[in-house]
């Protein structure tokens, strides 16, 4: 030992390389192979995830149709000063007219006019109008092209209308994203939408405000029902897995329906109660179609993410220790509280981060039983990205959504510590 | 090599020979609709038939007509369009045709004529709202009611929506604006030629969602068709606006105690639509099932199974009996004369600017 020490060379394997050199050529090959391994994994992840999601985002912010469509006359339109109230110059008409010809040939022009429709409801037609006639233009003999295309449509004449060609001209915006948060970019600047179109941040709140309740109510079901799975004898056990498993066999659409059946006015629910005679028929009670409804169904639908992560950390927790605390003095409620509780803290961590960013994410069950007051965000990005076709806005609203996940995340590493989440 | 280029050089030829034949013509399809009950309509009018004098042709039915405009924009994008037609309702369709993704029809040279010899674009008429768009059928977003709840004076009016003392109880009304905004200025007296003007304007918006207001309370907000004949049936509601072939269903095939209100109901229209970059062997193909699988005589067949009317007016006359239940399905169609004495006819255009708009406008209300 006391040779090593002194030894003043490096230290050489027994095939003469240096022991460093030789070591980490060893380690290294281990890692390639580990990372031959895991390489399918690690490629499906980035074409199946990480790509998606950087197209998400990139999304959210690309704007290049106006000027690839536009060239010209987003050119022409950087002098005009959209405060002055005055309609641009003849030059700017000239070049809009030639753009509309090219768009029109290529069919591009509508592509345009939605993208600006978004912003300022009507400019889809004043394209797909013009782009009509735009074909036929003669760009030599046509002119003047100011009175020609407000000929065409009168909107032509409406400086609101080049303004937002011209606000919306840069390739990169931020209007999805302010859109998503109830704003919009004004004459003089980002302003608030009005009152009777803001929806996007009550929704936002509303959605995380139930996604909380959801997993709170799921805890304090699934806490009893997974302590009941650790501890049963194995056969009893093994029949409530089944009861808890169920639910994960059938299908959502058929599970939320159910619940229609029970909770509405002429439902099962209803009915008992007037038959018991605990409400008249006259004052049925309204469960479903509000946010009751929604809490009811999805803590059923997503009990089973809560049960299942409590139950395999409960089942790690040995008897012993709950009767060493009685045995030492502690009452039933404090040898739970103080011993047993803390050690299922990580299955409720788990179990909790699971069922919140599932829950936020949930649009089929709100649609169907949510009615007004019990619908998510979701709802908006899915009716965004399959309806209205406006997916930056949905790339923007998700977006959001995801920074959210991550800020939660990132609190809850704060506060609770992210080692502390176990799956058994 | 010797294999690969005597392939090359024989397709070179026939694509310059230019004349499509039956061997030029792809032999799978691969359709797009609804599911259920209209599907099976298609399935059995004119599918069935085509493949019957086109054995080598075989379909596969996608239901994805729901999700068609946001998976057809996906194909797009990815370069990869496995779909050969779509079902897609109008307003689907404007928007498919202004983003590019479906083709321009020339319905004159793509279609067949009438059997007297009208061309095509005269035989559907006013109906070819769209220069993508080959209409099949006419439906309506209308009311049915329980006849057991509303008394002995059944409501003739659509304007009996709104009437909560004559008519106590819950409705069912769809999540959209489309429709719903158009009911309640009529019924808040504006004439029906002057809805969309008013619309035009905040102040005409916030007079439709003001008469949507006094009914708030009462209404069951549904997404899905199949929602309203349910809570009809379950008595949850009194009235409820759907398709009309869906409570046809309800009344004609499970017998329910629902009655028809015709008054303002809202035609919309149901049809074909090409997407845009097929390849020319599929593009043949299709075109040659859909000449055929819109002619007169098949869009009359439609219709003795499912209460939608055919979107030629040659086709009207040929209409018969229901092919099981065996009743004559004129009366049932929306287009009827006795059905369509007050009609509301929804403005593509204005809905296609305005949509978006609206829907914001109507989402926070629905919030409030």
């Amino acid at each position: 030992m006391s040779d090593m020490t002194e030894m003043s060379g490096p230290v050489l394997a027994a095939d003469g390389t240096p022991l460093k050199r030789s070591l980490n050529k060893a380690l290294r090959r281990q890692k390639m192979r580990a990372l031959l391994l895991i390489s399918p994994l690690l490629l499906f992840i980035m074409v199946s995830f990480i790509l998606p999601i950087a197209d998400m985002l990139y999304r959210s912010v690309e704007n290049k149709i106006v000027i690839e469509t536009l060239p010209r006359s987003v050119k022409a339109l950087a002098d005009w000063d959209s405060a002055s109230g005055e309609l641009p110059q003849e030059a700017v008409y000239a070049a809009m007219a030639a753009d509309l010809k090219d768009a029109a040939e290529a069919k591009t022009h509508t592509k345009v006019g939605t993208r600006l429709n978004y912003e300022n409801p009507g400019m889809s037609s004043v394209f797909r109008k013009t782009g009509r006639k735009a074909k036929k233009f003669d760009l030599e003999t046509g002119g003047p092209w100011k009175e020609a295309l407000i000929e065409i449509n009168e909107d032509w004449a409406d400086p609101d209308v080049w303004r937002t060609i011209q606000t919306y001209s840069p390739p990169v915006t931020a209007g999805y994203f302010l859109n998503a948060v109830d704003m919009r970019v004004g004459s003089d600047g980002a302003e608030m939408r009005p009152e009777s179109e803001q929806i996007y941040m009550n929704l936002l709140k509303r959605t995380l405000w139930m996604s909380l309740l959801i997993t709170f109510s799921c805890i304090v079901l699934a806490y009893p029902v997974a302590w009941l799975l650790a501890n049963l004898p194995t056969r009893q056990a093994n029949l409530l897995m089944i009861l808890v498993l169920l639910p994960f066999w059938t299908s959502l659409l058929v599970r939320t329906s159910a619940w229609k059946i029970l909770l509405q006015q002429q439902g099962v629910i209803n009915d008992i109660l007037v038959w018991i005679g605990l409400v008249s028929d006259d004052a049925r009670l309204v469960i479903i179609n509000n946010q009751f409804g929604t809490i009811v169904a999805m803590t059923h639908i997503l009990l089973p993410f809560m049960i299942l992560p409590m139950y395999s950390v409960m089942q790690t927790i040995p008897p012993t220790y709950l009767r060493a605390a009685k045995s030492l003095g502690a009452t039933d409620w404090t040898a739970f509280w103080r011993v047993y509780f803390p050690q299922t803290i990580p299955g409720i961590g788990a179990g909790s981060i699971l069922v919140f960013i599932l829950a936020i994410g949930y649009y089929i069950t709100p649609a169907l039983v949510g009615g007004t007051k019990g619908t998510f965000i979701s709802n908006q990005i899915a009716f965004h990205i399959s309806t209205s076709l406006n997916w930056g806005l949905a790339s923007a609203l998700g977006a959001i959504l995801l920074a959210v996940v991550l800020v939660l995340y990132w609190a809850y590493d704060k506060i609770v510590g992210i080692d502390n989440v176990k799956l058994g | 090599m010797k294999l690969v280029k005597i392939l090359l050089a024989s397709s070179a030829l026939t694509a310059t020979a230019g004349a499509v034949s039956a061997e030029d013509m792809a032999n799978e399809m691969t359709l797009v609709s609804w599911g259920g009950a209209y599907q099976a309509s298609q399935l059995k009018a004119y599918v069935e038939p085509y493949l019957e004098m086109h054995p080598e042709v075989s379909v596969t039915w996608d239901e994805s007509s729901a999700e068609a405009v946001a998976k057809l924009r996906a194909m797009n994008e990815a370069g990869n369009v496995t779909w050969d037609l779509v079902d897609a309702t109008i307003s689907d369709t404007m928007r498919l045709c202004d983003e590019g993704l479906v083709e321009e029809i020339d319905h004159d040279a793509d279609l067949a004529d009438a059997p007297d010899g009208t061309k095509a674009s005269e035989d559907f008429g006013d109906l070819l709202v769209s220069d993508c768009f080959i209409p099949q059928i006419v439906y309506s977003t209308t009311f049915g009611y329980r006849t057991d709840m509303v008394g002995d004076t059944p409501p003739t009016s659509v304007c009996d929506i709104f009437d909560l003392e004559k008519y106590p109880g819950k409705r069912a009304l769809q999540k959209r604006p489309i429709d719903n905004v158009e009911w309640a200025l009529h019924c808040d007296g504006v004439a029906k030629d002057a809805i969309y003007d008013v619309l035009g304007t905040d102040e005409g918006v916030n007079q439709a969602l003001a008469k949507l207001d006094t009914i708030k309370d009462q209404v069951v907000w549904w997404t899905a068709g199949a929602e309203t004949p349910q809570l009809l049936a379950d008595g949850e509601v009194v009235f409820g606006s759907t398709f009309n072939g869906r409570l046809f269903s309800a009344i004609a095939e499970q017998n329910q105690p629902i009655g028809m209100l015709w008054d303002m109901q809202s035609f919309d229209l149901d049809g074909w639509v090409v997407p845009a970059g097929l390849p020319a062997d599929r593009k043949a193909r299709v075109m040659d099932f859909l000449k055929f699988a819109t002619d007169t005589q098949r869009l009359a067949d439609q219709a003795k199974y499912i209460s939608y009317g055919p979107a030629r007016m040659s086709s009207a006359p040929l209409v018969g009996k229901h092919a099981e239940l065996g009743i004559d399905m004129a009366p049932h169609m929306p287009t009827d004369p006795a059905n369509s004495g007050n009609v509301h006819v929804y403005d593509y255009e204005w809905w296609a600017d305005n949509r978006d708009d609206l829907n914001a406008k109507f989402e926070a209300w629905l919030a409030k």
